[in-house]
């Protein structure tokens, strides 16, 4: 005879212990945790394809795909037999050549099935320290020099002061210390008390200017913006770590100059020709204006196809001058039109003459967006050697 | 008052038990539909952490809010054995559900190859997983996820490929080490026997069985657990945990057709007897039983597949039709899917359920073929040979200590998969902790020696 069963229904007010977590979504976030650092083994792909700029959030999207748990598996067969139910004779045709199968294996695995894409939402800020350690860059940091701010720190202790700058420690070791001479001293008196003095020091500077310049006149096709707009993206991601405070400029430029808002920036298309002193000359009115190089670290980074007017020349090369005297570093991306002739352009040439006579710049060729990823590192490994220099 | 699923549940077992259904007691449980998700892609209700479980969990919960899958019960075997519904089913459904369990549960304490399989590791399978589960979880604290994922990556990638014809204990000695050494050799024998002395000890510099020649050893879960160079006791562990849990897995696999289709029959057959349910819930009831048990191609002209519960249960009802109920009875004590489809699906019962076979070909032409019944019959059962995955071996072990695996492609028909055996390689080779390699063929049918970049 059969011992009867049991029967469990329970209350919707009862916690059970499978309410308390799930383990279905404990293994997906792992297996999501994975797939993060296999695409932060992807670095370069996703500095270069991530469509980051204009969006203005702080996150990255990345398609990518499910990972797999592999298994032995028998290859692919060329012909498959399988059982189907229904009114079909032999002959029939059920399906047309070039139709893509995308039946999902059966069997143990749920692994394999097509249909849905995943998308990983990264943080840039991540990217960015992954970026770093891939580089082994060092922290970067602020300038020094002649560049200041006035700022109050912590210096010193003093008998007398607020309440809220009490040293407890401080004002205990005193304590201590009259109390081995005066054993059976009162606690604490007055005197012991320590108070925390503040003072107003220079810092060095952490406030920056950066510049962004582009040449957009006819000759810079769309993709020509796009790679000028990665590169300067990530270096903006950069230089944010090491300041505090940065504010920005964008200058487009033909054969005269206008300053945008960043939105703008990218969306502009002049025509005409390049005569990139106006740019130069206009990054250095704002400097006047608004950038007092003795506040401001200021950089600039400039991306054209490098086909400067020849009798622009001169102009071009003392405004440059002009900017890098106040300036920390000057950036040049050429996005040519031929990728064997990068960097023997005109505006090329303006920036080499001012490195060579000890201007701290660098010159970057995008050619296509793997170049991105080089022009990235290019510039950060500058940084730090400027900065050991 | 109406009614409990308790009242209906109990009616309905005093009914199975006058109708000669045997089984352990069962304990019935009603869960949100949520963990009952869960449970479907663990195969168990607690189950060791596997990120592999995370990728079907989404796969699981995007289909279901598609609306393309409903669960109804989950039943593990088992004395007593487990049942769980969903919370939220309506009365009728459920009462259907608990008449189902009951197919379930005499199938799993009456059919051979479960029987023999809770002989082997026990009555306590829920409770054995959630102990395997507890112990990784303690392992994970002190060794790390890291490495402890590897070692389930490599493990959980094998979990198909044991020999549930040799059995779960196996005596290590008996395994024929050295079998040309030792067995033509009297002397060595008798030497070895001797107090104190140790042949072929493992102070000769050698991997422990290197050298040695295997027959062939299938279990490739037991054979990693007992001769890699370097496994440490937790990584064995881990090892023979998921080995225990495929061979609670394997008649689940080898016998879904028959049992789900006894399953149906049964919760048919109680249904139409159980005169304590209402109307209304009769109806209910009876709908959801067609939704089950419905060929695929219902609505449609035709499908690709076989609805197996469908498959299953016209054969039961054929069977009893023809040979009676005591056959019946002796058919699902005895046989598994392969002699089931083999015996029982007759061509005539395939042409009355209108079953086809065709060829795919990888450019998307599907045509119908007409092969016999003996053809049609094997393309049921291909993706159910060898617990679903290709025939591999273990073949021998270097005096460096490398593994070879062997692929019996002849009996597979074709080569593996070479990308995703390189892969599984590197897994293995992570616990084996020496080279492991894989002879296969290529598409040309081409030997082809595979390896571990190690």
């Amino acid at each position: 005879m059969n011992r009867p069963s049991t029967f469990a229904c329970y209350e919707d007010q009862e916690q059970h212990w499978y309410d308390l977590f799930s383990r279905g979504a404990r293994d997906w976030l792992r297996h999501n945790e994975k797939i993060g650092r296999a695409v932060r083994e992807k670095l370069p792909e996703l500095i270069a394809n991530a469509d980051v700029l204009g969006s203005g959030e702080n996150t990255v999207k990345v398609p990518v795909r499910f990972m797999e748990h592999f298994r032995f598996r028998l290859r692919a067969p060329e012909e498959q037999n399988g059982v189907g139910q229904g009114q079909a004779k032999s002959g029939d045709k059920l399906g047309r050549p070039g139709q893509e199968k995308k039946q999902g294996k059966k069997g143990a695995g749920g692994e394999g099935e097509g249909g849905f894409d995943l998308v990983l939402e990264l943080k840039i800020d991540d990217i960015v320290d992954w970026l770093w350690e891939e580089l082994k860059l060092p922290n970067l940091q602020p300038k020094s020099g002649g560049m200041r701010d006035e700022d109050l720190v912590r210096e010193g202790w003093n008998r007398r002061g607020a309440r809220s700058r009490l040293d407890r420690r401080r004002s205990l070791k005193e304590a201590l210390k009259r109390r081995v001479v005066d054993r059976d001293g009162p606690a604490f008196i007055d005197d012991d008390l320590r108070f925390r003095q503040l003072v107003m020091r220079k810092q060095p500077a952490t406030k920056a200017a950066v510049f962004f310049a582009m040449d957009v006149s006819s000759s810079m096709r769309d993709r020509d913006r796009k790679l000028a707009k990665m590169f300067f993206f990530w270096v903006m991601q950069g230089l944010r770590r090491q300041y505090q405070q940065i504010e920005t400029a964008f200058v487009a430029h033909t054969v005269k100059a206008w300053e945008f808002n960043e939105s703008e920036f990218f969306e502009v298309r002049g025509s005409g020709g390049t005569v990139a002193s106006s740019a130069f000359g206009m990054v250095n009115d704002i400097i006047r204006e608004r950038f007092d190089p003795s506040e401001y670290n200021i950089y600039l980074f400039y991306a054209s196809d490098g086909e400067n007017f020849r009798d622009d020349h001169d102009a071009a090369s003392s405004s440059l001058s002009e900017i890098s005297s106040a300036a920390n570093y000057l950036g040049y991306v050429e996005t040519p039109a031929s990728e064997d002739r990068a960097l023997e352009t005109e505006t090329a040439e303006i920036f080499k003459t001012l490195m060579e006579a000890g201007g701290a710049a660098g010159s970057f060729a995008l050619t296509d967006t793997d170049a991105v990823w080089t022009a990235i590192r290019g510039f950060f490994q500058d940084q730090v050697s400027e900065e050991a220099g | 008052m109406g009614r409990t699923l308790k009242d209906n549940g109990l009616s309905m077992e005093a009914l199975g038990q006058d109708l000669g259904l045997d089984y352990y007691p069962l304990h019935f449980e009603e869960v949100p539909e949520s963990f009952m998700m869960e449970i479907a892609v663990y195969g168990l209700p607690v189950r060791m952490p596997h990120w592999s479980f995370g990728v079907r969990y989404i796969y699981q919960l995007v289909q279901h809010r598609m609306g393309n899958s409903r669960l109804y019960e989950v039943v593990y075997p088992g004395n007593p054995g487990r049942a769980y519904l969903t919370k939220g089913n309506s009365l009728a459904e459920n009462t259907l559900v608990v008449a189902h369990v009951l197919g379930h549960a005499d199938f799993s304490k009456n059919n051979a190859l479960f029987k023999r399989s809770q002989e082997e590791i026990g009555y306590r399978i829920v409770e054995q997983a959630a102990a395997h589960a507890q112990r990784i979880a303690s392992a994970i604290e002190e060794h790390g996820e890291e490495k402890v994922e590897q070692v389930l990556d490599a493990a959980l990638a094998l979990e198909a490929h044991v020999d549930t014809f040799k059995g779960m204990r196996r005596n290590l000695q008996k395994q024929p080490t050295n079998t040309s050494v030792n067995s033509n050799c009297a002397f060595r024998e008798r030497y070895r026997d001797l107090p104190g002395e140790q042949l072929q000890g493992s102070d000769d510099g050698q991997q422990p069985g290197a050298g040695a020649i295997f027959s062939q050893e299938q279990d490739l879960l037991w054979f990693i657990a007992n001769h890699a160079p370097e496994l440490e006791g937790w990584e064995r562990d881990i090892f023979l945990a998921v080995r225990e849990e495929s061979f609670y897995f394997y008649p689940v696999f080898a016998c879904q057709i028959m049992n789900e289709g006894w399953a149906c029959h049964w919760h048919a057959k109680l249904l139409r007897e159980a005169d304590f349910l209402s109307d209304g819930d009769y109806l209910d009831a009876i709908k959801t039983h067609s939704d089950v048990v419905r060929p695929h191609a219902a609505g449609r002209n035709v499908s690709l597949a076989a609805n197996p519960y469908h498959l299953g249960f016209c054969i039961w009802e054929k069977i009893i039709e023809e040979q009676g109920m005591e056959r019946a009875f002796e058919i699902r004590a005895e046989d598994d899917d392969f002699s089931f489809i083999r015996n029982y699906l007759t061509e005539e019962l395939a042409a009355e359920l209108d079953l086809f076979e065709y060829v795919a070909k990888s450019d998307g032409t599907v045509e119908v073929v007409d092969n016999g019944i003996a053809e049609l019959r094997e393309s049921i059962l291909a993706s159910k040979f060898n617990f679903g995955a290709p025939v591999v071996v273990a073949d021998r072990i270097d005096v460096d200590g490398t593994l070879h695996l062997v692929h019996d492609h002849k009996t597979d028909g074709r080569g593996l998969d070479l990308r995703r055996t390189e892969k599984v390689l590197e897994y293995v080779q992570r616990v084996w902790r020496r080279k492991v390699t894989m002879d296969t063929v290529d598409a040309k049918g081409a030997p082809r020696a595979l390896s571990s970049a190690a």
